[in-house]
C-alpha cells in the first residue's frame, strides 16, 4: 500500500520532469528564432507572413518545401526571380545576407520549418554545407 | 432649505465631473502674433502620385490624412511601417474625411511606374493612399514640417536614413499627432487619436 506522501512525491517528481522534458523541446531553436528576429522579421515578419504581394509568407508555404535545396543558396545570396508561393507570384528581390554563417543558416532555417504551423523536415549542418557549396553563381 | 442646497451641490457636483470632449495636441513650436496662437502648418506642396496626378495640398484640402517617407528597395523598417499604415488603410478607407499620403525619398528609384507597380502589390486604392514621388529637395525639405527624418547615407542599409514615423495632420495642415510606425501597439494608440481626430468638429 503506496502512503499519501509517496504518492505525492512522485506526482511532483513526474511533473518536474515532464516540465523538464518539455521545455527543451517546445521551442529547441532558441538561435534560429533571434536570428530570424534580426535579420528577417524586417520584411518577413515576426508572424512569418509577409507583406501582400511584396513579400511572400513563410508560414505554410509551399515554396518552403518545393524548393528545400534551394533554401540555404536563397538565404546568402538573395533571390532575383519571379517565383509563385502558394499560388501567388512575387517579382521582388531578395536582398543576400553575407554575413551569415553556415550554422546561422542551418538554424534559421530549422526555425523557420517548425514555426508558424510549418512542419518540415529539419537540415543538418552537413547539408547545409553540402548545398551552400552548389549555389548558383 | 437643506434638501434644495443638498441638490444643487449634487448637480453642480455632477456638472464639474463632465470630462472634456477629447482633443489632440497641436505640434510644433507656435508663434503668438497679436495675442492669437499661431500653430506650425504644413507648408504648400506639389508632387506626383503612383497614377501620374498632381498631389498639392488642394488633395487634403478638408482631410485628415497620415504621412510617412519611405523607399521601395528599403530593407529595414518599410515593410513593417506599410504592414500597419495597411491597417490604418484597411480601418479608414472608406471614410471620406481620411486619406494617406507616402513620400518616397528615392527619387531616382522610384519612379512614377515604379510606384504604381508598388502600389498595386500592396493592394491599395490610389484615390485613398498617394505613393509620390518628386522634386528631391522639397521632398527632403518637407520631411522637417512633418517631423520627420529623411536623409541620403550611402552607408546606411539601402542608402538612406529616415525615420518610420507616421504623422497625422488635421484639415487645417496642422500636425496633430505621431507614432513609431514599426511598433504595433504604437500604431494602435495612433489609430485612436485618428477617431479622436475624424470626431473634432
Amino acid at each position: 500500500m503506496v502512503s499519501l506522501k509517496h504518492r505525492a512525491l512522485s506526482l511532483v517528481f513526474s511533473f518536474a520532469v515532464t516540465t523538464f522534458v518539455f521545455s527543451c523541446q517546445t521551442n529547441p531553436y532558441h538561435d534560429g528564432e533571434a536570428l530570424y528576429k534580426t535579420q528577417c522579421a524586417n520584411c518577413h515578419m515576426d508572424s512569418g507572413e509577409g507583406l501582400s504581394a511584396l513579400i511572400p509568407t513563410l508560414a505554410k508555404a509551399d515554396y518552403l518545401m518545393k524548393h528545400r535545396d534551394q533554401l540555404p543558396c536563397i538565404l546568402w545570396h538573395g533571390l532575383s526571380d519571379t517565383i509563385a508561393v502558394n499560388g501567388k507570384i512575387y517579382a521582388e528581390q531578395m536582398p543576400a545576407n553575407p554575413a551569415l554563417t553556415e550554422v546561422d543558416i542551418a538554424n534559421i532555417l530549422n526555425y523557420v520549418n517548425t514555426a508558424w504551423g510549418n512542419n518540415n523536415p529539419l537540415y543538418s549542418l552537413e547539408e547545409v554545407k553540402r548545398m551552400l557549396e552548389r549555389c548558383p553563381k | 432649505m437643506k434638501n434644495f442646497c443638498f441638490w444643487v451641490l449634487l448637480s453642480v457636483f455632477f456638472g464639474a465631473c463632465q470630462p472634456d470632449t477629447q482633443r489632440l495636441p497641436f505640434l510644433g513650436e507656435r508663434d503668438v502674433v497679436n495675442g492669437d496662437t499661431i500653430y506650425p502648418s504644413v507648408p504648400d506642396f506639389s508632387f506626383i502620385d503612383q497614377d501620374s496626378q498632381a498631389v498639392n495640398n488642394a488633395t487634403f484640402a478638408g482631410k485628415a490624412y497620415v504621412v510617412d517617407f519611405f523607399f521601395i528597395h528599403c530593407p529595414t523598417i518599410c515593410p513593417k511601417v506599410k504592414a500597419n499604415g495597411l491597417r490604418i488603410y484597411e480601418k479608414f478607407k472608406n471614410d471620406d474625411r481620411f486619406l494617406m499620403l507616402s513620400h518616397s525619398i528615392d527619387t531616382r528609384n522610384d519612379t512614377v511606374g515604379a510606384l504604381r507597380r508598388h502600389a498595386q502589390k500592396l493592394g491599395i486604392d490610389s484615390k485613398k493612399w498617394h505613393l509620390v514621388t518628386g522634386d528631391h529637395d522639397q521632398i527632403y525639405g518637407i520631411a522637417d514640417d512633418y517631423f520627420s527624418v529623411a536623409t541620403e547615407n550611402p552607408d546606411a542599409p539601402g542608402g538612406f536614413d529616415h525615420s518610420g514615423r507616421l504623422i497625422l495632420v488635421d484639415k487645417n495642415r496642422h500636425v496633430r499627432s505621431f507614432c513609431n510606425g514599426t511598433d504595433a501597439q504604437d500604431v494602435d494608440r495612433f489609430m485612436k487619436d485618428i477617431e479622436v481626430l475624424l470626431s473634432e468638429k
